[in-house]
Parts: structure tokens; C-alpha cells; sequence
């Protein structure tokens, strides 16, 4: 297990370092500069912005620079605002942005396990179709489509909610609905099909053979049997989530990193896009690690590798 | 049957009596049939009668009626072993005594199975919890999908004496040792620790038999189980039986396809076709003077040392099917000493001695004396 998790964090090394890398070609190949829109822009002073901001040198050494700054996690001022440093922003934006994001995991990874697991244990029932009916609807509305419909009728018709921004927990509901029908709606089926395969399973029927509580036999021969796939899409649902909380964030007014990420890419300001991307990608493959190490403890033979039985 | 029904059976059996064949020679060598053992049954304690059992499945096509009036007794500490082809309902009753048809599908039609003077056909689900694993334990095919692949060994051994029994976690953890010894697995401290997969599936059928043990239940099901094993194994499963029967005094229900696992264990032998017991009697009576024609035929069907593998007889056609089962003998179609009067009347059942029991016309007392 060791060894496993030591190479799997090299490998998360080389994935950001590549992500990195990707991003500053990227970022170089889109048109315009970080100057164009400037009013007042004449040649001599892009020509001194440009130095000033270290980008009338070669490539290669803005590269080694960029790379210094990603070692350091100091990606310098703004440009747009060159009183707050790239660092200040993901501070300001980033927390806000974890908030709606780990809710709305939360949300999911708990209503959506119940509900399959219900839906399971009444297999065609009243409960497996209203379960399966939201998930389809839950499926195929686009969040943002969901957000705006949240809005129109909790918020503006009804009233009952706050339309946008982030400012107390009444604010959050909405956002997090929008944000977590989805993955509910998919953690709700996967893991109601593979509750009724394992429920089919012969240490299941032994299970109840011995006599065993129904809580004991859903929740300690089931369940933790039955959420190995789910484990298995988290790490690729959370990047999903995390994401998304881009689109949500502007349809709701949050000054969450989203904000940030969109503005330095329309501005081409390249010390935020560069520092958000790295940012963000680092704190992604590092979730999708923690992912894999759980479904390590999860699944007992994962360790095969390490202490081979005597069979 | 009413009396009409009567005197047409006595007709036919008549007109036919010519075209009965003399029957082959189907019974086992005395090698064959295992050594006499060091325990007895005692046929004076009844552990377990199943009345007239009839379990019926529904389906889209239609309702299979997998159990059609089955009935046996088992005594203490005696092993009975179930035999049949495939789908001749053997494991629905066995999971139908354990309280594991799934309902629905599953229906307890009619019939009774009484175990401790007590109805487990009538108990509710917490009744039942009471019983299972408790007084009756079972052991299942296959050993590789039987032990949850994410719970250590140790917790699956002791859960069900911690679910019925107020032993402490230190109590539970020394009975599980102890088990573990008495099947044979070495080191059982450390290997409570470890998972399903860190061992071999012979290793695994005895934890699988060592958690049926462990709040020592007076009655064993154990359905095919060493079907899934190699055949070295198998023998050292069988005699780790022998042992724990000769131990606990345990009263078994072997069911297999293999007869040479039945003349190595078995005290008595049930013949199921078709969702009933078809002939039923002692090991010796069973092998050496099966009267059923099925019986026969199924003896006949095993490989023999001293015989040549062409002699060998499988038996030819197929059971019939269960969502219509016929009205008279299933295995009429089947049968070489098919009679019009098995097609339209299910033979009674005819008591051969105190122990051998047969439905077959052949053996019908009317029958016997047209064959005089
Ligand atoms: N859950 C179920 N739903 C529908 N039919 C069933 C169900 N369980 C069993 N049956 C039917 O009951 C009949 C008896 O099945 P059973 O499993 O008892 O056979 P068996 O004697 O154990 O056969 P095998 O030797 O193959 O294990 C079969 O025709 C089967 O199709
Ligand atoms: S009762 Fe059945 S088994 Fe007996 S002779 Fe008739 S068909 Fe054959
Ligand atoms: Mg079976």
C-alpha cells in the first residue's frame, strides 16, 4: 500500500506539471495580448508593459520563469488589477468556491446513495420508479437550466429563497439544487444497479441465512459492496463539480474562483489564468488521489499486489 | 383417487402387463457404497419433517411449481442426501426449510415443515431470524461468492453468535478460533484478520462450514457443497462432515448430483423428480434395490470402475416442465415401463419396509398382483 500510494503521488506530480505546461503553450497560442483593449495604448507603452511584465522575452524563459513561479506558488500582481497578487484572489475565491463545491458533493453522495439504496430494496416498486424517474429528469437537465428554473419559480415567483449571491445559508440552497441534481440523479442509479446485482450475490443469501438484523444485512453486507463503483466515478464526478461550480457561480452572482478564471481569460491576464489553472488542476488530481487511496481501504483486494494470500 | 379412477388404473395396469420388460440390473457394487462408520443416527429422535410441501414461482411465463408435495423426516444425527437432475427443485427446498424464497416470487403453496414441534412455514421474519443460523444452518456451493469479499474472516464468523447469543466480542473471537481449529485452518488467530480472497477455496468452504457451526445448529443444509471443488478436496471436505457430524451429532441434508459423495456419506437417500420425492429409503435399500425406474436409471447413469464406458446409460429425454406438470407419473415420458395409467394417475406411495418408500405404479400393491 505504501509503495502504491508513493508512486501514485509521483504520478500526480507529472499530471500537474504536464496540465501546467499544456495551459502556458495554450494560453501563448490564443490571439491578443493582455494590453489589446487598452484605450490610451500606444506601441512604446505596450512595449513597456510588456517588459515590465517580463513578456517581450523569449518563450523558453517566460516557460522557466512560469515554472519558478509554480514551485514558489507566487504567480506575481494581476494585470488588470495590479494591486491584488494572483495568490490574494484564489484566497478570496477559491474558499467560496470549495464551500458550494464539497455541499454539493455532500448533497449528492448522500441523497444519491439513499435513494438508490431505497430504490434497490423496493425493486419495482412505487419508491424504484419515482427514484429512477427523478434521475432520468435529473440526468438530462443541464444545471444551468436548472438554476435559471430554480430561480424563476423558488426565488422570483415564490419567494421563498434568495435569487443570487452568497451571503448566509438560505443563500446556498438554491445554488447547491441546481448544482447537485445531476450527480445525485447518476450516484441514485449507479448505485441502485449495483445494489440489486450484489443483493443477487450469494454472501448476500448467506447473510440472511444466519439470521442476521435487515440493518445489518443492508448496511454491512450491501451497501459497502454495493458503493464500489460509485467510489469509482467520484473522483472524475467531483472535477465534474467543481467545474460546474464555474457556471453556477455567474448564474448566481458568487465570487467564487469562477469569477476570477473567467475574467483573466477574456483579459488574457496571464498570471491569473496560469496561477487558477495550476491551482485548481493541483487540488483536482490531488482529490482524484485521495479518491483512489479510499477505494484502497474500501475494497480489500486492491492490497493484492502487496500480500499475496496462500491460495 | 375415487373408485372410478381405481378400476381404470387396475385396467390398464392389466392390459399391459405383457409389455413389461424384465428390469435391468442397476444397483451399485458393495465397493462402492462407503465403509461402515463409527456413528449412528438415532432414529428415535425426528429432527425434522417436511409434510407435503408445495413451493410455486411466479414468472412472466407463468407460474413454475417447483415443489409438488414433498415429504421427508430426518432424524438426529443422521445424513440424508437429496439427489436428482437438475432443476428437480433441490435447492428450493432447501431454501425453503432455511426461509430463503425470496416471496414474492416465491409461494409456500401448502404444506408444513415442522422443526422443535414448531411450523416454519407459519413463523413471520423475525420468528424466523430466531431459527436461521441459530438452529439451522447452510452451507452454500460455492465458496468463492459465499464469504463477503469486504469483511475480514473474523467478523464473519462471529456476527451471527453476536446477533443471536450475548457473548462478548473476546468470547465470540475464542469460539471463532476454536471452530477454525476444528475444520482446519491453521494459525487462527492471525487469519481472523484476513479477507475472503487471501484464501484457497478449499480454505474458504471451511470457514464457510466453520461460520454454519459456530452457534451449533442441530441441522445442516448443505446444498452441493463440494460441487465447486477439486476432487482431493472434496474428499477432505466430506470427512471433515463425518467429523463434525460425528462430533455435534449434527443432523445432515446433503444435497448433490454426485453419487459417490452419497455412498461415501449418506445414512438415507430422497430421489426427487419433478418437484416430488420419488423414492426415498436407506442408503443400502436405495442402491442395491432402487425401485423406482428414475432411481434406476440414475444409478445406471454413474461411471463405473468395472464397467466399459459404453455400457454406461444416461437417461434419455428431458423432465417435464413445471409450469404444466403432468396430472399422472412425470417421469412417464421417460420411462420404459410407462403404463397408460401412469400418464393419467400419480402413482401412491408405496412402502416398501419401515425406511424404503416409492411412487411408482410398478410397485403399486394392485400392480403386484397382476405381476404374480
Ligand atoms: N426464484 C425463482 N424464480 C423462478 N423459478 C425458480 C426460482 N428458483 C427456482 N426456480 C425453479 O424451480 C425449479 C427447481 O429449481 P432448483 O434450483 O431447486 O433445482 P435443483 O434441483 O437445485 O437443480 P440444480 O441441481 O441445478 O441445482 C427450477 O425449474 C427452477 O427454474
Ligand atoms: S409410475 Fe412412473 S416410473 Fe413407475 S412405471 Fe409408471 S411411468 Fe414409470
Ligand atoms: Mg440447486
Amino acid at each position: 500500500m505504501a509503495i502504491y500510494i508513493v508512486k501514485r503521488f509521483f504520478m500526480m506530480i507529472a499530471t500537474i506539471l504536464i496540465i501546467a505546461t499544456l495551459t502556458f503553450f495554450l494560453m501563448h497560442s490564443i490571439p491578443g495580448s493582455p494590453f489589446d483593449d487598452e484605450r490610451t495604448s500606444n506601441p512604446t507603452i505596450q512595449a513597456n508593459l510588456e517588459k515590465y511584465y517580463k513578456l517581450d522575452q523569449p518563450t523558453h524563459i517566460q516557460y522557466l520563469n512560469y515554472l519558478k513561479a509554480i514551485v514558489t506558488f507566487d504567480f506575481g500582481p494581476s494585470i488588470k488589477k495590479p494591486n491584488e497578487s494572483v495568490n490574494t484572489q484564489l484566497a478570496r475565491g477559491f474558499p467560496i468556491s470549495l464551500e458550494l463545491g464539497l455541499v454539493t458533493i455532500l448533497v449528492a453522495v448522500l441523497s444519491g446513495i439513499t435513494l438508490g439504496t431505497f430504490a434497490a430494496l423496493r425493486h419495482n416498486g412505487i419508491v424504484d420508479y419515482g427514484a429512477m424517474a427523478f434521475a432520468v429528469i435529473g440526468i438530462s437537465v443541464p444545471n444551468f437550466v436548472l438554476a435559471t428554473l430554480l430561480i424563476q419559480q423558488l426565488a422570483v415567483n415564490l419567494q421563498w429563497l434568495p435569487p443570487a449571491t452568497w451571503s448566509s445559508p438560505k443563500h446556498m440552497i438554491l445554488p447547491t439544487l441546481a448544482l447537485a441534481t445531476g450527480p445525485t440523479a447518476i450516484i441514485a442509479r449507479l448505485t441502485r444497479s449495483s445494489m440489486l446485482e450484489v443483493l443477487t450475490q450469494d454472501y448476500m443469501k448467506m447473510a440472511r441465512a444466519k439470521g442476521l438484523s435487515p440493518f445489518r444485512i443492508v448496511f454491512r453486507h450491501a451497501l459497502r459492496n454495493a458503493l464500489m463503483p460509485v467510489v469509482t466515478i467520484m473522483g472524475t464526478m467531483l472535477a465534474g463539480i467543481l467545474t460546474g461550480t464555474f457556471v453556477i457561480e455567474r448564474i448566481f452572482a458568487i465570487p467564487g474562483m469562477g469569477k476570477y478564471f473567467v475574467e483573466s481569460i477574456n483579459n488574457r491576464d496571464y498570471p491569473v489564468i496560469m496561477g487558477s489553472t495550476v491551482f485548481y488542476s493541483a487540488f483536482l488530481v490531488f482529490m482524484l488521489f485521495l479518491v483512489d487511496i479510499v477505494y484502497g481501504f474500501l475494497d480489500p483486494r486492491i492490497k493484492l499486489h502487496r500480500k499475496e494470500g496462500d491460495a | 383417487m375415487n373408485e372410478q379412477q381405481l378400476a381404470n388404473a387396475n385396467a390398464l395396469v392389466k392390459e399391459r402387463q405383457e409389455e413389461v420388460p424384465s428390469l435391468p440390473k442397476a444397483s451399485m457394487t458393495e465397493k462402492q457404497v462407503g465403509q461402515k462408520r463409527r456413528r449412528q443416527p438415532d432414529y428415535s429422535e425426528k429432527v425434522l419433517a417436511v409434510e407435503d410441501l408445495h413451493v410455486s414461482f411466479k414468472t412472466f411465463g407463468g407460474e413454475v411449481q417447483a415443489l409438488r408435495g414433498v415429504s421427508f423426516d430426518l432424524y438426529k444425527g443422521e445424513t440424508l442426501a437429496v439427489v436428482g437432475e437438475s432443476g428437480c427443485g433441490k435447492s428450493v427446498t432447501a431454501n425453503t426449510i432455511m426461509g430463503l424464497i425470496p416471496q414474492p416470487p416465491g409461494q409456500i403453496k401448502s404444506g408444513r415443515i415442522l422443526f422443535k414441534n414448531r411450523d416454519l412455514t407459519k413463523l413471520d421474519k423475525a420468528a424466523l431470524r430466531t431459527v436461521q443460523g441459530v438452529d439451522i444452518s447452510m452451507i452454500f456451493q460455492d465458496p468463492m461468492t459465499a464469504l463477503n469479499p469486504t469483511l475480514k474472516i473474523g467478523e464473519q464468523l462471529t456476527e451471527g453468535l453476536r446477533t443471536h447469543q450475548k457473548v462478548s466480542k473476546a468470547e465470540a473471537r475464542k469460539k471463532a478460533i476454536e471452530l477454525l481449529e476444528i475444520v482446519g485452518i491453521p494459525n487462527p488467530e492471525e487469519r481472523l484478520k484476513q479477507y475472503p480472497h487471501q484464501f484457497s477455496g478449499g480454505m474458504r468452504q471451511r470457514i464457510v462450514i466453520a461460520i454454519a457451526l459456530i452457534c451449533e445448529p442441530e441441522l445442516l443444509i448443505a446444498d452441493e457443497p463440494t460441487t465447486a471443488l477439486d476432487v482431493t478436496i472434496q474428499a477432505q471436505i466430506l470427512e471433515l462432515f463425518e467429523e463434525i457430524q460425528a462430533r455435534t451429532g449434527v443432523s445432515i441434508i446433503l444435497i448433490t448430483h454426485d453419487l459417490g459423495v452419497v455412498a461415501k456419506i449418506a445414512d438415507r437417500i430422497a430421489v426427487m423428480y419433478a418437484g416430488k420425492v420419488i423414492e426415498i429409503g436407506d442408503k443400502r435399500e436405495v442402491f442395491y434395490s432402487p425401485q423406482h425406474p428414475y432411481t434406476k436409471g440414475l444409478l445406471a447413469s454413474v461411471p463405473r470402475l468395472d464397467l466399459k464406458e459404453e455400457e454406461l446409460q444416461p437417461i434419455e429425454g428431458t423432465p417435464p416442465d413445471l409450469f404444466a406438470p403432468p396430472v399422472g407419473c412425470p417421469f412417464t415420458a421417460r420411462c420404459p415401463f410407462a403404463m397408460e395409467v401412469c400418464e393419467r394417475v400419480y402413482p401412491g406411495t408405496t412402502e416398501l419396509s419401515e425406511t424404503h418408500k416409492v411412487d411408482c405404479w410398478l410397485q403399486d400393491a394392485r400392480a403386484k398382483h397382476v405381476f404374480a
